[in-house]
């Protein structure tokens, strides 16, 4: 629309300028004022047809006051600027013709109409308003509850549900609530719960800094703790628990109440202790086991300076037996008594008694001063098990054997110690048992040393470790060179080279002594080939003949025969160059099964020397029983011929040995001749042959060949 | 005991509610007596209080307008929205671009229930109550979901609620998670309390800002420069960060001293 400067158009618009101009600073509106200002130039229209008109249209002033509210006009002042303005400008502006008077009183009433409808209109939009916010207010609080009804019953929900007790008190200690699993855990009501406080739920096993915790979080300075304790429950059981509590504050902070959590571990608790038990603790006899002992062992070897131990190890004597005889259950009764009893005996401070398995029991002490403490114990021990056991109605006679091992602490590692106190009970054994024995560490160490060489022997064999040397056996009559004895020896790594007494006893209780021996008789009758090779046929006297020793082990080998017949055909060497030498103890009480062997070898013509002859039994009767050919007298008979003069009463004994063995017809051989004497004594007696270290001492076969190229020639 | 997310304290209309004082600083009659209350004690140091509101509003309108009109969104996510009484981003957008989708956002359990009572059958508005403080909690919401396609340019609109957020809240964090969740070519509207620019003002404002400070709504005064650090990653639109009245006024008679309190800018993601 245009406006004409001037006229009536133009005229409205600069009352409507005016009038937003007036208004704009306290209306509410995001509006620029040129924008309000075209809002509010219809208005202005309005106003000027309401003030023009014939009659009075109060109704549309009224809407004008109205519209005003309508255009976020909601400040009274907008009103007063409002009326102001029509006050002083709508007339002036708007109204083109008409009696002023009349005019002015018809903006008069406009004005009190455009004050009505906007007190109206705002006064509806304030109604309105107020009744909108009161009811999103109402709303929103129906959603919040809802939501934290919602949440409560979750949290009621997990409260009820959970698996571990919940319980909340003030900080004074009064409980206030628990759940279920709580009610549950103590055995109690609900409100049996409730009317017991915080402060008397003390238990004997609380641990030192349990109430210290507590205190802190009552007073505000800690915010939670986590322990293990222990509760009575009111029938007297004891239920264990994992507690966690936790402070819970205000919204402004200040401590108000106190949250314990609380998981059951009484069972855990329980199956743990049993588990330790179990892994520490005999099932039979219910005593400390090996690796308890072992514990305590260690602990009392690491103690410092100052400290000793003392250990008692009893094995008892003959329980095999008892098993063997009257079985399993019953031996089981047996040690049953024998562990009480051994407990009742270590019953001192830092006294102990294990059960190491089998029938070996351990007993411990320890202190600063265990020397005479450790003997009293193995006395005990021993008095303990004095009286008979009565087992099935039997009543059983007990013995044992102790190996006693004392000492500093921090020397000897608990598996040194163990070893040395298995060394001394097997002393107290094989000395006959039911005693005890004092650890030596000499014995120790033979044992060790023993245990050792037992223990390489197999390796030594398998890498050529053992070499033979030959002793040569002289005819007393002619000086000529007959034979010779093969004697094995281990060149030991360690040790040097060792003689047959320091490993034959421990190859024949190993079993070893079977394939060393067939070593020994395989080197040795290819010897022999090589000797009769040489001079079997050369002008010697007799054919050069092998001796070598038979152990009582290969003695009663089944392969003994076979064996032998095998080696001799595989070196081509006849039988009778061949004389197996057999200890007299080996063949005492010999019957004919262990005997047979020895006589199919005998027929075939190999040689059967009775070795070490007149130390054992000596049961001249039997000898023409034994498939023997010749006698090695023992060496004791030569040495006692050194004396010169010789006692005769021995002299007499040889010659009567000699005169005994010829008329047998056995030939006899003498060993351990040293001195020219000594032999010419032997031979006036009638002995046959000699070896000794007169001729020479053992030694490798180029020796004998040196020997017997002598003798040969002489 | 942490009071779980799901569920909110409860509403105390005796405590007076930021919202609620907006509106009454706005003409509106949504409010109670205590905040009326609040409002006029605030008023006791700073009379010009409705000004700088009003001025607030106008920014508002004029930044809503150029992101319909000048670079075509058609996309809002007003936070901290609050109890509108005329001047709403829906209706100032919707004018300009019918079809445009706004979701508003507000912690006030009060106001969310109000914009939902003004908001009925509107198909392309919505409201969600959740906190600025907690971004992934509004992007994740339903009216988001439903209403917003973030791959599309959003006009994020963060009009006087930041300077409700504590620094130990970390108001620049939830800023930036907002931001990385926007398509390139968004905008962040944004006006925040400041002395900057109004030094004549600040002993008064630590007045009305004790008033705030009592309700538990502390308002944090932030300066320019810190105020601008909340754009990292988005280009400024001309004319920068400047006082609320200077952002692209449309009329050069707007010379109300107040509409020159708190700052005011708009920024464009790459």
């Amino acid at each position: 629309m245009t406006a004409e400067p001037g006229g009536p158009e133009d005229r409205l618009r600069r009352f409507a300028t005016i009038w937003s101009r007036a208004v704009y600073p306290v209306a509410s509106t995001s509006s620029t004022r040129p924008e309000f200002e075209r809002e509010l130039l219809p208005l202005a229209r309005r106003l000027r047809e309401v003030l023009r008109a014939r009659g009075f249209d109060a109704p549309e002033a009224r809407a004008v006051g109205a519209a005003l509210v309508d255009a976020h006009c909601t400040d009274p002042d907008t009103l007063a600027r409002t009326l102001d303005c029509v006050d002083a400008y709508l007339v002036l502006y708007c109204a083109e013709e008409g009696d002023p008077e009349h005019l002015r009183a018809r903006s008069a009433r406009l004005q009190h109409a455009v004050a009505a409808g906007f007190a109206a209109a705002l006064r509806e939009r304030t109604l309105a308003e107020q009744e909108a916010i009161a009811q999103a207010a109402l709303k929103a609080q129906g959603v919040v509850a809802e939501a934290l009804h919602a949440s409560e019953a979750r949290f009621r929900a997990v409260f009820e549900g959970a698996a571990i007790g919940i319980g909340i008190a003030d900080l004074e200690g009064n409980i206030l609530q628990v759940n279920g699993a709580l009610t549950r855990m103590f055995g109690l009501s609900d409100t049996g719960l409730r009317a017991r406080r915080v402060r008397d739920w003390t238990h004997p096993d609380d641990a030192p800094q349990t109430w210290r915790l507590h205190d802190e979080l009552v007073r505000g300075e800690r915010e939670h703790y986590h322990v293990e304790k222990a509760f009575y429950r009111p029938d007297g059981t004891v239920l264990w628990t994992n507690l966690t509590v936790s402070l819970l504050r205000d919204a402004d902070g200040s401590p108000q109440y106190q949250l314990a959590l609380m998981e059951d571990t009484t069972e855990r608790r329980l199956l743990n202790l049993r588990l330790r038990y179990e892994a520490t603790h005999d099932a039979l006899t219910g005593l400390p086991n090996r690796s308890f002992f072992f514990e305590r062992l260690e602990k009392a070897l690491a103690a410092g300076p100052g400290h000793r131990f003392g250990l008692c190890y009893l094995d008892l004597d003959g329980f095999k037996t008892v098993n063997d005889s009257l079985g399993h259950a019953a031996g089981d009764r047996l040690l049953v008594e024998v562990a009480d009893r051994l407990q009742a005996c270590a019953t001192a401070p830092g006294e102990m008694v294990a059960r190491l398995g089998g029938d070996e029991f351990v007993a411990l002490t320890a202190g600063p001063d265990t020397g005479p403490g450790v003997d009293a114990l193995a006395t005990r021990i021993m008095n303990a098990l004095l009286a008979p056991i009565s087992v099935d109605g039997r009543e059983l006679t007990v013995r044992g054997s102790i190996g006693v091992v004392e000492g500093p602490a921090g020397e000897r590692s608990p598996a040194e110690v163990l070893r040395s106190a298995d060394i001394t009970m097997y002393r107290a054994k094989s000395a006959g048992g039911n005693r005890y024995e004092l650890a030596d560490p000499e014995a120790d160490a033979r044992v060790i040393t023993r245990h050792g060489l037992t223990t390489a022997l197999p390796a030594a064999l398998e890498r050529g470790e053992f070499f033979i040397e030959y002793q040569p056996l002289v005819h007393l009559g002619d000086g000529g060179v007959r034979g010779a004895e093969a004697l094995v020896r281990w060149l030991h790594p360690q040790h040097g080279v060792l003689g047959p007494d320091r490993f034959i006893p421990l190859a024949e209780h190993t079993g070893l002594i079977v394939p060393l021996g067939r070593w020994v008789l395989e080197q040795s009758v290819r010897q022999a080939r090589t000797w009769r090779e040489r001079y079997g046929t050369g002008g010697a006297p007799a054919p050069l003949r092998i001796n070598v020793n038979l152990s009582p082990c290969q003695l009663t080998h089944p392969g003994l025969v076979r064996d032998t017949v095998e080696i001799l055909e595989r070196a081509g060497v006849e039988p009778d160059a061949l004389c197996l030498e057999v200890t007299e103890s080996a063949l005492i009480g010999a019957d004919d099964d262990l005997l047979k062997p020895l006589r199919r070898l005998a027929e075939m013509g190999v040689d059967i020397a009775l070795d070490d002859f007149g130390t054992g039994y000596s049961n001249l009767a039997n000898l023409r029983r034994l498939p023997v050919s010749i006698l090695k007298l023992d060496r004791s008979f030569t040495q006692s011929m050194q004396r010169f003069p010789a006692d005769p009463v021995d002299l007499k004994i040889v010659e009567g040995i000699v005169a005994l063995a010829h008329s047998l017809d056995l030939t006899v051989t003498v060993e351990g001749v040293e001195t020219g004497a000594q032999a010419e004594q032997l031979r006036v007696l009638g002995c046959d042959t000699a070896q000794g270290w007169y001729y020479a001492r053992p030694g490798p076969p180029e020796r004998l060949h040196d020997l017997a190229l002598v003798d040969a020639t002489a | 005991m942490e009071r779980p997310a799901w569920a909110p304290r409860s509403i105390d209309i005796t405590v007076p509610s930021v919202s609620r004082i907006y509106d009454f600083y706005l003409g509106g009659s949504h409010n109670f007596e205590v905040d009326r209350e609040a409002a006029r004690k605030a008023m006791e140091f700073l009379p010009g209080l409705p000004g700088i509101m009003r001025a607030n509003r106008a920014f508002l309108r004029r930044a809503v307008r150029y992101a319909a009109e000048e670079e075509g969104i058609a996309q809002f996510l007003d936070i901290g929205s609050g109890i509108p009484t005329f001047g709403n981003v829906h209706e100032v957008a919707q004018r300009s671009r019918p079809g445009a989708r706004v979701v508003y956002v507000d912690h006030d359990p009060v106001a969310v229930a109000h914009s939902q009572a003004v908001l009925a059958g509107n198909e392309d508005a919505d409201v969600v109550a959740a906190d600025l403080r907690k971004p992934a909690e509004i992007l994740s919401s339903a009216p988001v979901e439903r209403l917003l396609d973030l791959n599309r340019p959003v006009a994020l609109l963060l009009v006087a609620v930041l300077h409700f957020v504590e620094d130990a809240d970390d108001p620049y964090a939830a800023v930036a998670g907002l931001r990385d969740a926007l398509a390139p070519g968004s905008l962040l509207v944004l006006t925040h309390a400041s002395f900057d620019g109004a030094p004549s003002l600040a002993a008064r404002g630590d007045g009305a800002a004790g008033v705030y400070r009592d309700i538990r709504n502390p308002l944090i005064m932030r300066s320019r420069e810190d105020v601008a650090r909340f754009f990292e990653g988005y280009d400024m639109v001309e004319p920068g960060v400047v006082a609320m009245g200077r952002w692209r006024p449309e009329a050069a008679e707007d010379d109300d001293p107040y509409a020159f309190s708190g700052l005011a800018g708009v920024g464009r993601t790459a």
